[in-house]
């Protein structure tokens, strides 16, 4: 059994045709539901929702208030490694990208991770490419003890592993996992990911499957907006999020919406969103799920993140270096994105608590899910 | 007079410290409340870089610490963390929290009966967080807990007391201090608790997440003063109303 199936009931075009023949009264109808369904969100991502903005907002801004308080989860990337075996149209640690590959060595993460406590963090998302034989399992194995000698909370951002591999890396600290299906449509998946392992659709999108029954904490889901249809791709999110709360009750799930930022390699064939798009966006996913953990991180630019932070935004990225080894030393190794926000996390906190929010670095014990 | 394991309080209010937003506005609002029990989660301890956001603050404010397992999701997990509570606070009192169900985080009644067994004999106060689940209640009081803490709707819905048959039935039935824990979002609804007979509530989300928090707090203070007064004085009861000469001492003439 696995998302599959499901996924398989929907067909792109009439989901297409669907959303955008959504009307006032079905915005209306969806702002008054009191648990909003799949069919709801639909037409909150509708163009017919655009004027329902600010009503959206409000709502979305209460529904967090009451779930998660005035709090704001601070978490921060460490890159381990930019080698990969994929081509992807939009990423800079793409293979056939002609940039200097580094794989942090035992030495140079324990140096990453004090400097990441020097900054407060005790949260950390690990990301590397997706390199199977040189960064695979292996390498986390070894890794993710040093690193949980650090920090509460370890997720990380990786190519899909196997159920036995998840709950391997469970027992050494793993406590959440990201894991985006870039695209769920199937022919512009395979327009963007030309080559390796990231080429097998299914595999992907079984990933979240994997991770629930190996009774990982927290799955992180998302589509990369630009790829296709924004609207179209998170209703499918949408969908798969409430196949996984009925099937994995125990997991708790986040979402990110990453835009796609210019990098290394060029774009092509981009369906990008405005800035007010992603605010319908944000608000939509709010009244979808109260209980959603909604992460934003600094590839959005500060004014832009200051003003998303109370809307529904429940933890945020600050002072991220998305180049291996980039916190310990001034050593550029290619990043994977531009930064837009570079703010220090003391910077960000302020802001943070400006807004009447409290930062939160540690909500975790360690000892949990293991 | 509130009395847990031979711990008598005054105060029939217990609070939480999460969802505030800056920890000022939390002190603030504990002492408007006049609370002497808070719930403070042992996740949120960072034990890592010693970064001391929460326990300095609420020591000074000299209330008793009732650390959580907030987090856990096995029997196993919560043991685990009260253990490690204990050493860190330095305190044997537990509300003992196990949510599996990432959603509404309703509690696991048979992680919880599990755990509680296994926390009483290791010389735990145990107060479990649990489902309005009259035997389940029974089974809880059985194994040695000091209090039962069953929720009134789904944590932090503020949909009041949802479950009140069945609180109705539990407070019956109860020979330790029943204490309301979830779900109570307004001071008019902890007032009908109390009215209830509850011996407590517990309140968090209402307080913390309101706009003005000190307010709010205090509002509660005098709204669980209210409701206890009222069922002291038989609002609930078949006291009500009662003449205050015998209705029918004139049979004796008769």
């Amino acid at each position: 059994m696995s998302f599959v199936s499901e996924f398989e009931k929907y067909d792109w075009e009439e989901v297409r045709m669907g959303l955008y023949s959504c009307n006032a009264t079905d915005v209306e109808r969806a702002l008054s539901a009191p648990r909003p369904q799949t069919d709801d969100f639909m037409a909150l991502l509708s163009p017919a929702a655009e004027p329902y903005l600010e009503v959206m907002a409000q709502r979305a801004y209460a529904l967090t208030r009451q779930r998660f308080g005035h709090t704001m989860q601070f978490f921060v990337p460490l890159y381990l490694s930019n080698l990969c075996a994929n081509d992807c149209s939009y990423c800079g640690f793409s293979m056939s990208n002609k940039l200097r590959r580094k794989t942090l060595t035992t030495d140079e993460i324990e140096q990453e991770c004090l400097a990441i406590k020097a900054m407060g963090f005790d949260s950390v998302l690990l990301v590397t490419g997706e390199h199977e034989s040189k960064v695979g399992m292996d390498y986390f194995c070894d890794a993710l003890p040093l690193i949980k000698r650090h920090f509460s909370y370890l997720a990380m951002e990786v190519q899909p592993l196997s159920e036995q591999n998840y709950s391997e890396l469970r027992n050494y600290g793993l406590d959440a996992v990201l894991v985006y299906q870039e695209t769920y449509n199937r022919s512009s998946y395979s327009r963007h990911h030309h080559k390796g392992k990231k080429t097998d659709f299914n595999w992907r999108l079984q990933t979240p499957d994997r991770l629930g029954k190996a009774g990982i904490d927290k799955i992180g889901l998302g589509a990369l907006i630009g790829l296709d249809d924004w609207r179209i791709d998170s209703f499918f999110t949408a969908c798969h999020l409430r196949y996984l709360q009925k099937n994995y009750w125990r997991t708790r799930y986040s979402l990110s919406f990453p835009r796609l930022r210019p990098c290394a390699g060029g774009l092509s064939d981009i369906r990008p969103m405005s800035d007010k798009q992603l605010v319908q966006l944000l608000c939509a996913w709010r009244i979808l799920d109260s209980e959603l953990e909604l992460s934003l991180s600094t590839r959005e630019s500060p004014f832009l993140r200051d003003h998303l932070l109370p809307l529904g935004i429940t933890s945020i990225s600050a002072g991220s270096r998305t180049q291996p080894g980039g916190y310990a030393s001034e050593d550029q190794a290619l990043e994977q994105f531009e930064i837009d926000d570079n703010r220090s996390p003391a910077t960000m906190a302020e802001v943070v608590r400006a807004k009447g929010l409290q930062p939160v670095w540690t909500d975790w014990h360690p000892g949990f899910s293991r | 007079m509130l009395k847990i394991a031979e711990r008598e309080f005054t105060s029939r209010l217990l609070t939480g410290t999460g969802k505030f937003s800056r920890a000022e506005t939390m002190l603030n609002a504990l002492d408007a409340s006049s609370t002497q029990l808070v719930t403070l989660a042992l996740k949120r301890l960072d034990l890592h870089q010693g970064r001391d956001d929460l326990l300095s603050p609420l020591r000074k404010l000299g209330v008793d610490l009732l650390p959580n397992t907030s987090g856990a999701k096995t029997a196993e997990e919560a043991i685990f963390a009260a253990r490690l509570a204990r050493e860190a606070l330095d305190t044997n009192w537990l509300k003992l929290e196990i949510h599996p169900d990432q959603r509404y985080l309703l509690p696991d009644p048979l992680e919880t009966l599990k755990a509680a067994e296994t926390l009483v004999k290791e010389g735990f106060v145990v107060l479990p967080y649990c489902g309005a689940d009259p035997l389940l209640c029974l089974r809880l009081q059985e194994v040695g807990c000091a209090a039962v803490m069953p929720l009134g709707a789904p944590i932090g819905s503020r949909q009041g007391l949802q479950t009140k048959t069945f609180l109705q039935i539990i407070l019956e039935q109860a020979q330790v201090p029943v204490i309301v824990d979830a779900g109570i979002g307004a001071p008019s609804q902890a007032a009908e608790a109390m009215e209830m007979g509850v011996d407590a509530v517990l309140i968090n989300t209402a307080i913390a997440s309101s706009t003005d928090p000190v307010a709010m707090a205090r509002a509660f203070k005098l709204a669980v003063q209210a409701g206890r007064m009222a069922f002291e004085a038989g609002v609930a009861g078949p006291g009500q109303a009662q003449a205050s000469s015998p209705l029918t001492a004139f049979t004796e003439a008769l």
